[in-house]
């Protein structure tokens, strides 16, 4: 499937994932994030179950401290 | 230095109203939780995320995109160091802005000082006053 991540057009060899697979999948570690499936905030309660599919819009901010 | 020792809202109120004693601020001591956000701001236009720590960014933002559907939050994320101006930017997600560099994290090598903490404070606040005066698309 083709997605949009963070802006930019990525090509990635399944039909679907849940976020918890994008996560391991982009090696995205860290422990606080802001994520968005086409503009729908997704609570980290739900990683496991929400899926991306073909065509969607993801946003994964990272959060570092400091302010 | 005259203000060591005091609480940081305390502080600021007391800077605030010597530059303008015609400002009304309200200091509130908490430790905030998501209850507490959503009851204390609920009447504000727009939410100005500054706390140091990522997991307290992260409650604040779940809290306003989820459960403060008319609010708009204004976050730092990504201050630390010194230098490359130009990694600072603003970037737009909705109702979600966040101003910094979006990776940089304040450690021991990475301190917190003043220039770029300033820089990313005032883009905030240049963010908000478009929001609340006009001339951007808010």
């Amino acid at each position: 499937m083709e997605i949009t991540l963070n802006n930019r057009q990525e090509a990635i060899g399944a039909d679907s994932l849940t976020i918890t697979e994008l996560l391991k999948y982009k090696n995205f570690t860290f422990k606080f994030l802001v994520i968005k499936i086409n503009g729908v905030l997704i609570k980290k309660d739900f990683y496991n179950t929400a899926t991306i599919k073909d065509g969607d819009d993801v946003a994964v901010l990272h959060l570092t401290s400091g302010g | 230095m005259h203000q060591l020792g005091q609480k940081k809202v305390i502080a600021l109120r007391n800077n605030i109203n010597l530059i303008n004693p015609e400002v009304k601020v309200n200091a509130i001591d908490i430790k905030l939780q998501a209850k507490d956000i959503i009851k204390i701001f609920s009447d504000c236009d727009v939410i100005v995320e500054a706390f140091d720590l990522a997991e307290m960014k992260h409650m604040i933002i779940e809290t306003v995109l989820s459960e403060m559907p008319d609010k708009i939050i204004v976050s730092g994320v990504g201050l630390a160091g010194w230098g490359n101006n130009n990694s600072i930017t603003t970037s737009y997600s909705g109702r979600l802005i966040i101003c910094g560099d979006g990776e940089t994290e304040v450690s021991d090598d990475l301190p917190p000082l003043a220039p770029r903490v300033g820089i990313v404070a005032n883009m905030q606040a240049n963010q908000v006053l478009e929001i609340l005066l006009g001339r951007g698309n808010y």
